[in-house]
């Protein structure tokens, strides 16, 4: 969200000294605009039109880091409103919440299947990203402790959790070095929760008045004015409708308008504004979808984080580049000369679903990844990437002759159109229907094949 | 000096048109009540800066014949209904339901293709079970579509049922039965937005009005490109409001077939421990599909499960309090 050449010239000494190397300040400008030279480069320019342009280059929504190490999360730094305008940047943060209210071993177990909970999709290794502790005793010393069981069985980002600063301050202290999001600094509690973010350098969370942005931003006004920058929002809406409305406008007033006070990642606490754990899921899938930075849910079950993670996955994959494989021939379960031989595209979500069919039907075959731009079968059937010409070409390039002893290649059944085509390409060959869909391929080979 | 904040609002030119299906005994039809479904002149459920006068509807999917290819989850939940579509359509009603899908599967289960004939006694039977406005859909092959559709639009004449789907192969055999006995069509092409306008500009051409078209943008379910639907859709909706009428269609979305052709949701075992609660996977998976597909612009989406009836008409119910 840079400024204008002409912006920028309004903030020069307008001299025209030409120290800088440019022959006039607005030919300066200019430049600086096009991001073509340093400001540096001019000796007389005032702090306050330092501090101007620095503002300007800062991206519209600053860039939030909780936790430390590897397992640390980056959120923030979007630049579109709609995905597909260019791609989403940084997935939410998925946290589960625990109070100090539970039995302690409750919690320890749930903080270590939160830590351990792992599912593999495209060929990728999802997973959470932390837990909230909530000081929901309102005891400093009970927090403490639950803080502290929680750190023994993860190395997770965490979000503590209390009103009560004192109580804050006893959580803070058992994780030094760790960099924690802190929840929340309120009206009447900002400045002690201020005092302690800046103390322990961690980002804290400013909670508004139910849905009321104009408190928000003064608050966080306040927060800055009190030399803490690194700040999450939340604007108190819980529901379906409200949640959706505040995300949207505190994304807009970032995004289009460069409005510093709301231009920063927000939370959301899905459970609150959900009647059963279904409906918890979908509105999580909505923060997913519609702006959310950090979504910290009541509930973990491995059924709906999974669910949760695809979702998220989907939503940040950048629309201008599917995840692909390399083409070639891939071995499964160990194939001869005598196995099947079979062929898709490679769209990684295509490859990763046919190779786990094929592995999971126990049967050695050979799979031949065609070069079809990373496009589902249907799709680069449609753009002429999945047609007999290519998979006649993959069959040559790759040597599939010289490994099989056959002359067999099962296509997909959605192409089935195009047997007759790779007959005439691939003289000598015969070309099988497979079926439709991955998950019917064991049956296939088991029963269709020979 | 404290900051105010003035809420950025998008003035938007156009507007979704307006489709009802089915119609009451005084329009011409048999149906108790009316669905209308479109209207709206804002992105999905944003209800401070645009009208959003007919919240999304839930159809729910059942089918002529027993779909021996469904889930265990499906079948089980539905018990014997599935081998009777009058029954079926009465037990969707009573879920609260508030359009049926007949899908016409083309065979019976024995394989033995489906007559015209017997295709209008499952549409007359379930007529006669459901007092909801109709959408009818064929097997999804070209011509066996048009032989059993235009029967269909026939035998129900008046009725306002959405007959699908109308692609560029078979769209003017639909759109044609369609114009002669007053029912609605869906226009479905594959997630693009120019083939979309492309398609509603043909069907207009023939002179049927184009609020008696719905638009099919192709569903991908969760983890099965759904991002494709969910920006195509985000895209089409965005036209509209910008006043390009030819993308002013009403949005239908089939999420429940989608997300029950998934593994996620046809397999219980020998799948990753991950995977959670087979139920709880399979059932969610088929909500956040919908809910997905409803935050970026579905005007009806179709559902399989009956657990999820009441559960996404609720999450609708909340989107749409303002």
């Amino acid at each position: 969200m840079g400024l204008s050449g002409l912006e920028i010239y309004k903030l020069l000494p307008k001299t025209n000294c030409k120290e800088c190397g440019f022959p006039t300040c607005l030919a300066f400008a200019m430049k600086l605009s096009q991001k073509q030279a340093e400001l540096s480069a001019c000796p007389y320019v005032s702090e306050e039109a330092k501090a101007a342009l620095a503002a300007a280059s800062a991206p519209p929504i600053r860039l939030i880091t909780v936790g430390s190490g590897d397992h640390k999360i980056e959120v923030g730094n979007e630049t579109v409103i709609f995905r597909h305008e260019k791609t989403f940047y940084h997935p939410p943060g998925i946290f589960v919440r625990v109070k100090d209210t539970q039995p302690l071993a409750e919690v320890e177990e749930l903080a270590a299947r939160v830590d351990g909970y792992s599912v593999e999709r495209v060929g990728l290794n999802l997973h959470l990203n932390g837990i909230a502790v909530e000081n929901a005793s309102g005891q400093a010393d009970t927090f403490a402790t639950c803080v502290a069981a929680v750190k023994g069985k993860t190395k997770l980002p965490l979000i503590l959790m209390a009103d009560d600063p004192a109580a804050m301050k006893a959580g803070l202290a058992k994780l030094d070095g760790d960099n924690p999001l802190i929840y929340a600094a309120k009206p009447e509690n900002w400045q002690a929760m201020a005092a302690l973010a800046k103390e322990h350098k961690v980002p804290i969370v400013a909670r508004a008045p139910d849905g009321d942005l104009t408190a928000l931003a003064n608050l966080t006004e306040q927060i800055t004015g009190a030399g803490v920058e690194d700040i999450v929002l939340d604007p108190g809406a819980r529901g379906f409708a409200d949640s959706l409305a505040a995300l949207t406008q505190i994304r807009r007033l970032a995004l289009k308008k460069n409005f510093r006070p709301l231009g920063y990642p927000v939370i959301t606490f899905p459970g609150e504004g959900a009647e059963s754990e279904a409906e918890e899921a979908m509105l999580a899938g909505e923060h997913i979808a519609k702006y959310a930075g950090f979504i910290v849910l009541d509930h973990f079950d491995p059924a709906t984080a999974y669910i949760l993670l695809t979702l998220r996955l989907n939503i940040y994959t950048d629309p201008q580049k599917p995840i692909q494989v390399s083409p070639g021939v891939y071995e499964i379960n160990g194939p001869g000369p005598d196995s099947p031989l079979l062929t898709t595209t490679n769209f990684s979500l295509t490859y990763f679903s046919v190779a786990g069919e094929v592995d999971g039907s126990g049967v050695p075959s050979w799979l031949l990844i065609c070069d079809s731009e990373g496009m589902s079968v249907l799709t680069a059937w449609a753009a002429g990437n999945f047609d007999a010409e290519v998979i006649a070409k993959a069959v040559k390039s790759f040597g599939v002759e010289s490994k099989i002893n056959h002359r067999k290649i099962v296509i997909p059944g959605a192409v089935a159109v195009i047997s007759g085509e790779l007959e005439e390409e691939l003289p000598g060959w015969e070309v099988r229907v497979g079926p439709r869909e991955a998950v019917d391929i064991p049956m296939y080979l088991k029963n269709v094949w020979n | 000096m404290p900051v105010t904040v003035e809420i950025p609002k998008e003035k938007w030119t156009g507007s979704v048109r307006e489709v009802t299906l089915g119609a009451t005994a005084e329009q011409g039809g048999t149906r108790a009540k009316t669905v209308t479904v479109g209207g709206e002149t804002s992105l999905p459920f944003l209800h401070f800066e645009g009208k959003y006068p007919h919240p999304p509807v839930v159809a729910v999917e059942i089918h002529d014949n027993h779909p021996d290819d469904w889930s265990p989850l499906l079948l089980k939940a539905w018990g014997d209904v599935t081998r009777d579509p009058a029954a079926w359509a009465r037990k969707a009603e009573e879920i609260g339901a508030d359009l049926i899908m007949l899908r016409l599967r083309g065979v019976d289960s024995a394989g033995t293709e489906t007559t015209a004939a017997q295709a209008v006694a499952v549409v007359k039977a379930v007529l006669g079970a459901t007092g909801l406005p109709l959408i009818v859909r064929g097997p999804g092959q070209a011509e066996r579509d048009n032989e059993l559709l235009v029967a269909v639009a026939e035998a129900a004449s008046g009725e306002r049922i959405a007959l699908g789907l109308c692609e560029d192969k078979n769209y003017r055999t639909i759109v044609a039965a369609a114009l002669a006995h007053n029912q609605l069509v869906i226009a479905s092409t594959p997630i693009d937005v120019n083939l979309a306008k492309q398609l509603n500009i043909l069907i207009s051409d023939m002179n049927l009005p184009l609020d008696r078209v719905l638009m099919d943008p192709t569903t991908g379910a969760l983890g099965y490109g759904l991002e494709y639907s969910y920006s195509v859709m985000e895209r089409l909706r965005l036209a509209a409001l910008q006043g390009d009428g030819m993308t002013q269609q009403p949005m239908i979305c089939f999420a429940g077939e989608e997300s029950w052709r998934q593994k996620e949701s046809k397999v219980g075992e020998g799948v990753p421990a991950a995977w959670g609660d087979w139920y709880k996977r399979a059932v969610t998976w088929e909500a956040t599909t919908a809910i997905s597909l409803l935050n970026s612009g579905a005007d009806i989406v179709t559902l399989r499960h009956p657990d999820n009836v009441p559960v996404v008409k609720k999450a609708i119910e909340k989107l749409m309090a303002s």
